[in-house]
């Protein structure tokens, strides 16, 4: 029956695996002498009989691997080897161990109730109020600041704030707006009248600028803007009023969950030893790429406006003009590809994503002699948690 | 046909009372806002919900103010015994399909999400009975993790009754007997049932046990995803936190 056996076993016993490679193991003990059985054999403590009928026994060995399936990596798909599964399996342990005791104590998960020690709280978000008891409406961890209580829920889509840097894609060129995806519950939409337009002149949007709106974004475009308010039917406007803001070229793309991103004073970082710009949007979205001057870009596009005006006989030479712009040099590139996959492995193994460790990261597969494509290996995976763990234990003894 | 032994247990080794084997899994589809696989027994479910996003199809909007649900049920080609190619919109697909979207719909506090909708998508992968009641938990299991604000987690299970017995997780020969078929969905904490069909007829004091017991095994699968979405949301946190 291709059924590996081992035989025999005082005399007469066979021994058959039937593998799943899972808990639970269930051990089959089967007379076919219908005598009755006794149990003079001693078995280790920890089994329990379960089923018991006509000379058939059913003993379940051990059920502790429902506890260990939760701690699986999520959305990772990783051939570990069983020496690399243990040291991952210690560092993620550490990490628990490290996390303050109070969160995990506040962990809430739908319809949980939420102790309430005090009188006159106000309810925040993730909650509802149920026969005057506090019950959770999402899965996550509950805030107390002074008299309000909500959930700050994990995985879940982008929530905006205003201020906050955001990057979109451009989906859609509607009459005086911009509709940007930005991994909100509704499309973002960016007004050509919040916008600085190229020529940096502050004045009245015509209707010739409305025609050329896809001459400053078109569909597809990432865009890099800040959150000027949320309505409360949901709608989020945007505004790029700064040389900083507008659309990005020659880099990378990255999504993250957003709630890996916390909020900082500073988004925007220009890493000078590799020559690149790294944005972290606080939706999630996280732009690497070339490093541009923004004074220079300004200059540039003032020069093809001229260009234009000049006619479109000169049209042909401006793109040639404009290939020779796009060139990026091969290490720049290795560079954004190195950061990129840092942020990948970052972002799989839900840690949190900020500049320093995104950069320790990087650092650490230049140390390990790691090329990019290694990077996403399983070995990586592994070294960048035990560095994480590393990291936070001494940090939390300076504290 | 003899469904339960003399010494009562079923065709599968089960007591008339015992649920088959749970098993979850969260986060299996990577591009989904929200993922779940949801296993009972042999039955196979994976779930997985995009959302809230904006309205794709704006005629299909009808209530402004709030959340538009959506579901789409399938079944794999090679999840039943028999290779079947079934055309996409066939009567049952289309009816389990709606019967999701209203027990979800139930539970999801859609006004807290205006002008969007959420697309929920559920394939069963292996059929041995009780789909519907899997597809149910693998869904609520991905509303959990994709973070959609709910009053309570909805969860489902089937009962039914053959050889004068009411027998609780109907697998798929228990199922095809004739017997009657009860599908319950309940949300737990507030004892409410968003669910209740059946096939077949039963005697009203008869349907009260088959329901008692259905409405039993509906509370261990929430006891059940509950601990799942603990753990989850633990592990997230903590890798997190810095």
């Amino acid at each position: 029956m291709g059924i590996p056996y081992t035989y025999p076993i005082d005399v007469t016993g066979i021994v058959g695996y039937i593998r799943t490679n899972r808990y639970p193991f269930v051990a089959i003990r089967a007379d076919m002498d219908a005598v009755a059985m006794q149990d003079d054999k001693p078995f280790p403590s920890d089994l329990c009989r379960t089923k018991q009928s006509l000379g058939f026994r059913v003993f379940i060995l051990s059920k502790s691997g429902v506890a260990h399936s939760g701690s699986e990596m999520r959305n990772l798909q990783l051939s570990l080897n069983q020496t690399q599964k243990i040291r991952l399996q210690s560092a993620l342990e550490k990490l628990e161990s490290l996390s303050s005791k109070s969160n995990a104590n506040s962990v809430v998960t739908v319809a949980d109730s939420i102790p309430i020690y005090e009188e006159g709280i106000l309810k925040g978000h993730g909650t509802l109020d149920r026969k005057g008891e506090l019950v959770a409406t999402v899965c996550g961890v509950v805030e107390r600041i002074n008299k309000l209580i909500y959930v700050r829920s994990l995985r879940s889509r982008y929530k905006p704030e205003t201020g906050d840097i955001v990057i979109g894609r451009v989906i859609e060129v509607a009459q005086k707006r911009w509709k940007l995806e930005l991994n909100f519950t509704q499309d973002a939409t960016l007004m050509l009248s919040s916008m600085n337009l190229p020529d940096g002149i502050q004045r009245r949007r015509t209707a010739v600028d409305e025609l050329n709106m896809r001459s400053i974004f078109t569909e597809n475009d990432l865009v890099c803007a800040e959150v000027r308010s949320s309505h409360n039917d949901g709608s989020l406007q945007l505004q790029a009023r700064n040389q900083k803001y507008g659309k990005l070229e020659k880099g990378q793309l990255l999504t993250v969950n957003p709630y890996l991103v916390k909020r900082r004073k500073l988004h925007f970082h220009h890493l000078e030893q590799y020559g690149i710009n790294l944005i972290i949007g606080c939706n999630g979205f996280i732009w690497v790429g070339e490093h541009v001057e923004v004074e220079d870009k300004l200059a540039v596009d003032q020069a093809n406006d001229s260009e234009q005006q000049i006619g479109k006989s000169d049209q042909n030479s401006m793109d040639i003009d404009g290939q020779v712009e796009t060139f990026t040099p091969l290490d720049t590139r290795q560079n954004i590809c190195r950061i990129a996959n840092a942020v990948r492995v970052l972002s799989a193994l839900g840690f949190s994503i900020t500049m320093e460790v995104i950069m320790e990261t990087v650092n650490l597969s230049k140390t390990m002699n790691l090329d990019i494509h290694e990077m996403l290996g399983s070995e990586f995976y592994v070294l960048v948690a035990e560095s994480e763990a590393e990291r936070r234990s001494v940090t939390k003894r300076k504290r | 046909m003899e469904f339960v032994s003399p010494e009562g247990l079923r065709l599968d080794g089960r007591r008339p009372t015992e649920m088959r084997q749970l098993r979850a899994e969260i986060g299996v589809v990577s591009k989904a806002d929200g993922s779940a696989m949801f296993e009972m027994g042999n039955t196979k479910v994976i779930a997985a919900v995009y959302g809230p996003r904006e309205v794709q199809n704006k005629g299909q909007q009808i209530n402004n103010d709030h959340a538009l649900v959506r579901c789409e049920y399938s079944m794999a080609n090679f999840s039943t015994g028999d290779r079947v190619r079934k055309p996409k919109g066939d009567r049952r697909s289309i009816e389990i399909s709606l019967v999701i979207r209203q027990t979800m719909e139930a539970c999801i506090m859609t006004h807290l999400m205006p002008r969007s909708q959420i697309d929920i998508f559920v394939q069963v992968l292996q059929a041995d009975g009780g789909t519907r009641s899997a597809c149910i938990n693998a869904a609520t299991l991905a509303l959990a993790d994709a973070g959609i604000p709910m009053c309570d987690l909805v969860t489902s299970c089937s009962a039914g009754y053959l050889n004068s017995t009411p027998l609780l997780d109907l697998n798929y020969i228990e199922d095809s007997a004739g017997g009657a078929d009860v599908t319950v969905g309940i949300l737990p904490t507030l004892d409410k049932v968003t669910l209740l069909q059946m096939d077949a007829k039963l005697p009203t004091n008869i349907f009260e046990d088959v329901m008692q017991l259905a409405t039993e095994g509906c509370k261990a699968i929430a006891n059940y995803i509950r601990e799942m979405l603990a753990e989850n949301t633990k592990q997230l946190e903590f890798r997190r936190d810095s």
